[in-house]
């Protein structure tokens, strides 16, 4: 699903490369989280995931595909197999709740007729049916972040990105975010989630990847938030 | 329904830009009204020489009495043999030469008082003043020099003069004219590219978060790119309608009121400036598209 190959990234005129010699692979249908204090080089691997940024040395396959080698012009072919979600939901403000999903679909190009079958579907998913209609800024942070998942997982992606989904909620939303992505993860989509809650990492006992400065340090399965005796 | 979805999305940005639209439509809008002007201008010169030069003559004059003051008329007036001789030499040039006239002393009095009744000079001149001629019509009127050459410096021939001279005064004014707007359009167009740049720009950073969405769900770069491009073709559409309008309107203006007071004028109808404004619209949509899309490259990265 996801593999890294000797994987280095250094920006422009930084010294230091964010992400420096990284080797690992993700299988189908696994839950992963990524772990690491800021500047540890977690953004910068979900970015290159994304392909967002290209690996300076290495190669990121993602998908089956060589994101190095990937011409521009694909990139969107390539990110609608997947979904992402952020930290900051990244909601349109003046759409629904219903039309925000929608818009994930209406720019690719998808019938109307499906779009109206699937939106409704999926809000009912993520534990939103009913309140379609509703505006952004009248739900609460949970429920928002269910709106980005139902978004990121309407068109039912191999792979989902999700980078600090949880952290702008207070424990109870989080605890139901994480049990909406273990549902997702269930039906075999593949998660890979960038976090700095501890709690839920340790709760879930999942694998854990955790870099520093960089390099990775730590790949567990079943792991932990951090080391503990 | 992606078109009423695109459509939508056009009419939301331009009337979140709205002040910047109305300022890409109007500088568009005299940017092409210019840009029409001249090129109608040029057809006006053109048809302009095809009925005027028609109508042109080459003078040759004769010395009359009162031009013993003039170097080649120092042996007096000409006679009447040196007129025939001139008459001789121009039927020899026949293909060239189409036809010629006479125009005594007598007639050229009549023309004058014609076409100057309340010129003060009439008293003082008399009929003997004025120098007889032959008025040629060549089949060619560029090739006035031919004349002049074989003619100039003929015993009893005082000057050679081709009327195209008198036109090309006004070809040049209408040239000239040609050429400021020419020059105005060029400073117009760079300020309706750079306000097209501009709007394009506010807009797609004002659009960041739906652009920013619309590339992570995986929509293609086309796709998050034509609504500016449409928008900017867009405005640049009501600008062309509103050169349009202009040109009509200038053109209703040239025939309701200018037309009757410069008779001399044919003016160039209708049809003309309608031929005009499709090159107008075509031209203003896609000068705008092309610079929202390199505007985008560079503002809008997938």
């Amino acid at each position: 699903m996801i593999r890294f190959d000797n994987v280095s990234k250094t920006y422009p005129k930084q010294n230091r490369p964010a992400l420096d010699n990284v080797s690992l692979e993700i299988e189908k249908g696994e839950f992963v989280f990524l772990v690491g204090s800021s500047g540890s080089g977690k953004s910068t691997f979900l970015r290159l995931c994304l392909r967002e940024e290209r690996p300076s040395t290495g190669a990121v396959h993602v998908l089956g595909k060589d994101l190095g080698k990937l011409s521009n012009w694909k990139v969107p072919h390539m990110r609608r197999q997947l979904g992402t979600v952020f930290q900051d939901f990244r909601l349109l403000p003046n759409k629904t709740v219903g039309q925000n999903v929608a818009f994930a679909l209406e720019v690719i190009g998808k019938p109307k007729s499906a779009i109206n079958k699937v939106v409704p579907e999926v809000l009912d998913l993520v534990g939103l049916g009913g309140k379609e209609e509703r505006m952004p800024g009248e739900l609460s942070g949970g429920e928002q972040q269910r709106v980005a998942i139902a978004r990121a997982f309407v068109n039912r992606p191999m792979l989902l990105i999700a980078d600090e989904p949880t952290g702008n909620l207070d424990p109870q939303n989080s605890v139901g975010i994480m049990k909406l992505l273990d549902r997702i993860n269930r039906t075999g989509t593949t998660v890979l989630m960038a976090t700095h809650d501890q709690a839920i990492v340790d709760q879930m006992r999942k694998r854990v990847i955790e870099l520093d400065k960089g390099l990775l340090v730590r790949d567990q399965a079943r792991g932990v938030y951090g080391y503990q005796s | 329904m992606r078109a009423q979805f695109v459509l939508s999305e056009i009419g939301v940005g331009l009337r979140r830009n709205l002040t910047m639209t109305i300022a890409v439509v109007v500088s568009v809008a005299l940017s092409l009204a210019l840009a029409g002007a001249s090129l109608l201008v040029r057809d006006q010169v053109n048809s302009m020489k095809d009925y005027w030069y028609d109508k042109v003559e080459v003078s040759i004059y004769f010395c009359a009495k009162a031009d013993h003051n003039s170097p080649q008329c120092a042996a007096g007036a000409a006679t009447d043999d040196q007129i025939k001789q001139v008459k001789a030499d121009l039927d020899k040039l026949t293909p060239l030469v189409q036809s010629s006239t006479f125009e005594s002393p007598q007639e050229a009095y009549q023309h004058f008082k014609q076409s100057n009744p309340d010129n003060p000079l009439l008293a003082a001149v008399g009929a003997d003043a004025l120098p007889a001629s032959w008025r040629v019509k060549l089949s060619d009127p560029t090739k006035y020099d031919v004349i002049q050459s074989a003619f100039a410096g003929k015993p009893g021939v005082k000057s050679v003069e081709d009327q195209r001279k008198i036109l090309e005064n006004l070809f040049g004014l209408l040239r000239g004219l040609q050429t400021a707007a020419f020059v105005i359009m060029a400073l117009m167009l760079c300020v309706a590219l750079l306000l097209i740049v501009n709007t394009v720009r506010v807009s797609a950073f004002s659009r960041r978060r739906e652009t920013g969405i619309m590339r992570l769900v995986g929509a293609s770069n086309f796709y998050v790119q034509m609504p500016f491009i449409a928008e900017a073709a867009f405005a640049a559409l009501l600008g062309a309608g509103l050169a349009s309008l202009l040109l009509v309107g200038g053109h209703f203006f040239i025939h309701g009121w200018l037309a009757k007071k410069v008779l001399f004028i044919n003016f160039i109808g209708l049809s003309s400036v309608l031929a005009v404004i499709p090159l107008l619209v075509v031209v203003g949509m896609a000068m705008a598209g092309i610079a929202a899309f390199f505007t985008l490259r560079k503002y809008l990265k997938v």
